[in-house]
């Protein structure tokens, strides 16, 4: 137990008479990186935000750093040190840039109506640090050049990296980018397995959701895979890639075994 | 679409880019800056003497009414009222159609304690009306604030009814003849509250309006004003980077609340009798226009956009029975020509990047101290 950071035990998540997960149980070890793959529908992003506490799960525990989500807001989750991208990139448009990861920064600060309204000295001593931070993370990201502009106004591939830097922001343990490379080419896809490297061996833990098998499997060590709302496969990138199951989930069974 | 889908899409269309008055004034150096917004403020409180003015006494002057009562009774009033509801509609995007009962509480609350049930000065029921206004913005949001888009609007609007018609029913708030006698501000040195003079009350309104907007511009320059504006961007991605929406959504109300309240104690001080029909819902209606006139979302806007309101009707006086047509034309050609308000919202312009570096930011945050 000591190295495993979360743990999804047994989660099941129903919408009406709908079943998005049956039964779910996988966990993330401190430090690594973990691929969830699954063909379209499979339940990947139900299971994010089971995680992220969007959808209280049906049955089953998520238990993060050895205490139990159940109950927790969204807000808390995330104070805790959980952060996420979106599938759809959603940031807050019409604010500039540093001011979208500084949002995210502010989850650590406690500056509120009154230190804001005196200008206390805690007020600017977070907002120095909420800059540097956000500066920080955007040159991690390679995108300070455009820092100033609106989110809104910045490239597609700025955007997604404003959400990367936007949920380290908030100084998570475990950090879930929910297909990051959706809409990149392939160079582009090659400069975001360095990046995730690079986040990792800055320490987090990565759950990353993503439908480009060579990014997955170039980049993940331990691959979990869902079908139909349940678990099908667990393991290396290489045991997964040879696994039965995985093969006829992905491309069908052929009709002369079936 | 939902009704405040709609209101949102039609106010929050893509910030401005564009470098405004306020940009440039903002890159001038600070003695020409400080000179710059001390004569500006000057000239406000020159205000009651502008009618005398060539050209712009001609534009300004609002014939059949005094000037001065306009802009002590009604641009005063509805400016510091836009403010506060610029907060709530504007910075937290959550749609109030309802904020004309945290006015009413203010006022009277002030008629409560200065004339029916006790004899109070003007200047200790202030403070007391403020907090009131803004417990019934906590009591008000606590529960709708859970809500969201149409189902706020609606529960808000019904706020306001009841506020009206419960003062309307209840003896000891007046019922329906209200509550008179209420106490007038205390004389500072040469300026005397009286009947005649408008103009002290007018000076008055000015400097409440000047400290608001100063301790608003901290509010919007903080986390605080960061978290608002996340919310109203996007309240689902806001919450899950770690904003605590419910939190920072209440605060809002509350400030609103207690801003409109402030309002409330200023017109209950200078009119001296209040009842039900001073806050008829249709001014709900009329704030939320001047926020959405001015600029949903900019405090600038705001303010003009409260004053353009307040001041409009009774500059068209001489059309007579046909003036609220013509000031409803006057809107409608606005919201035609600047659908985002006669000073849209502006993307923030970080002007600390521009040397920003290693090491830099401890520099440029003691600038940030001296500027204020």
């Amino acid at each position: 137990m000591a190295d495993t950071i979360l743990s999804v035990d047994n989660v099941t998540m129903q919408f009406g008479g709908v079943t998005a997960l049956s039964d779910v149980t996988f966990g993330i070890n401190r430090g690594e990186i973990l691929g969830l793959i699954g063909p379209n529908g499979a339940g990947k992003t139900t299971c994010f935000n089971v995680i992220t506490g969007v959808y209280a799960a049906t049955s089953g525990a998520v238990t993060f750093d050895g205490q139990p989500l159940a109950g927790l807001k969204r807000f808390q989750i995330t104070k805790r040190g959980i952060a996420r991208t979106f599938q759809n990139i959603r940031l807050f448009p019409d604010m500039t840039a540093v001011e979208n990861v500084m949002v995210g920064a502010d989850a650590n600060h406690k500056t509120s109506v009154g230190g804001a309204l005196i200008g206390s000295r805690r007020h600017h001593r977070e907002e120095r640090e909420g800059r540097d931070k956000a500066m920080e993370l955007l040159t991690f990201m390679g995108i300070a050049d455009r820092a100033g502009d609106a989110a809104r106004n910045l490239p597609y591939g700025y955007q997604r990296r404003l959400e990367i830097a936007r949920a380290l922001a908030t100084s998570p343990k475990l950090v879930c980018l929910d297909e990051p490379a959706a809409g990149f080419t392939p160079a582009e896809k090659q400069e975001l397995m360095d990046l995730i490297r690079r986040i990792r061996a800055q320490g987090y833990t990565v759950l990353l959701i993503e439908h480009d098998m060579s990014l997955v499997m170039g980049v993940t060590d331990r691959i979990v895979v869902l079908d139909f709302g349940k678990v099908i496969a667990n393991g290396t990138p290489s045991e997964v890639q040879n696994n039965a199951d995985v093969i006829a989930a992905y491309l069908g069974v052929p009709d002369d075994a079936a | 679409m939902s009704l405040s889908e709609t209101f949102k899409s039609l106010t929050s269309k893509p910030a401005h880019v564009v470098s405004g008055v306020g940009e440039r004034i903002g890159d001038l150096p600070k003695v020409s800056r400080w000179s710059l917004i001390g004569v500006f403020i000057i000239s406000l409180y020159l205000m009651p003497w502008w009618p005398k003015v060539p050209v712009l006494g001609w534009i300004v002057d609002t014939p059949g009414t005094s000037f001065e009562g306009v802009i002590t009774d009604k641009v005063v009033i509805y400016v510091l009222v836009a403010l506060g509801l610029n907060v709530v509609v504007g910075l937290a995007g959550l749609l109030d159609l309802g904020y004309v009962g945290f006015y009413a509480v203010g006022a009277y609350t002030v008629g409560i304690l200065s004339s029916q049930h006790a004899n109070l000065p003007w200047l200790v029921c202030v403070p007391i009306a403020v907090v009131v206004s803004m417990l019934a913005g906590v009591i008000l949001g606590t529960p709708t604030l859970r809500l969201r888009g149409d189902y706020l609007a609606i529960v808000t609007l019904g706020f306001g009814e009841i506020i009206r018609i419960s003062a309307n029913n209840a003896e000891w708030l007046g019922g329906s003849r209200g509550i008179s006698k209420i106490a007038k501000p205390p004389n500072i040195g040469p300026l005397k509250f009286g009947i005649l003079d408008a103009k002290p009350y007018f000076f008055l309104g000015l400097t409440v309006i000047i400290v608001v907007v100063f301790l608003l511009r901290r509010l919007e320059n903080s986390r605080v004003g960061r978290s608002w504006n996340a919310v109203r961007e996007d309240e689902d991605a806001a919450e899950l980077m770690g904003v605590n929406t419910f939190k920072f959504k209440l605060w809002a109300f509350a400030i609103g609340a207690a801003i409109g309240g402030l309002a409330g104690t200023l017109y209950a001080g200078k009119v001296r009798f209040i009842n039900p029909s001073n806050f008829p819902l249709q001014l709900s209606i009329l704030f939320l226009a001047a926020v959405v006139l001015g600029g949903t979302g900019n405090m600038w806007g705001a303010i003009l956009g409260g004053a353009v309101v307040a001041w409009m009707p009774e500059r068209f006086r001489g059309f007579a029975d046909k003036r609220v047509f013509v000031f409803g034309v006057a809107l409608v050609l606005v919201m035609v020509f600047r659908p985002q308000g006669l000073i849209p919202r502006k993307i923030r312009k970080e002007r600390w990047l521009a040397n920003w570096g290693p090491g830099a930011s401890a520099r440029q945050s003691a600038e940030e101290v001296s500027r204020g």
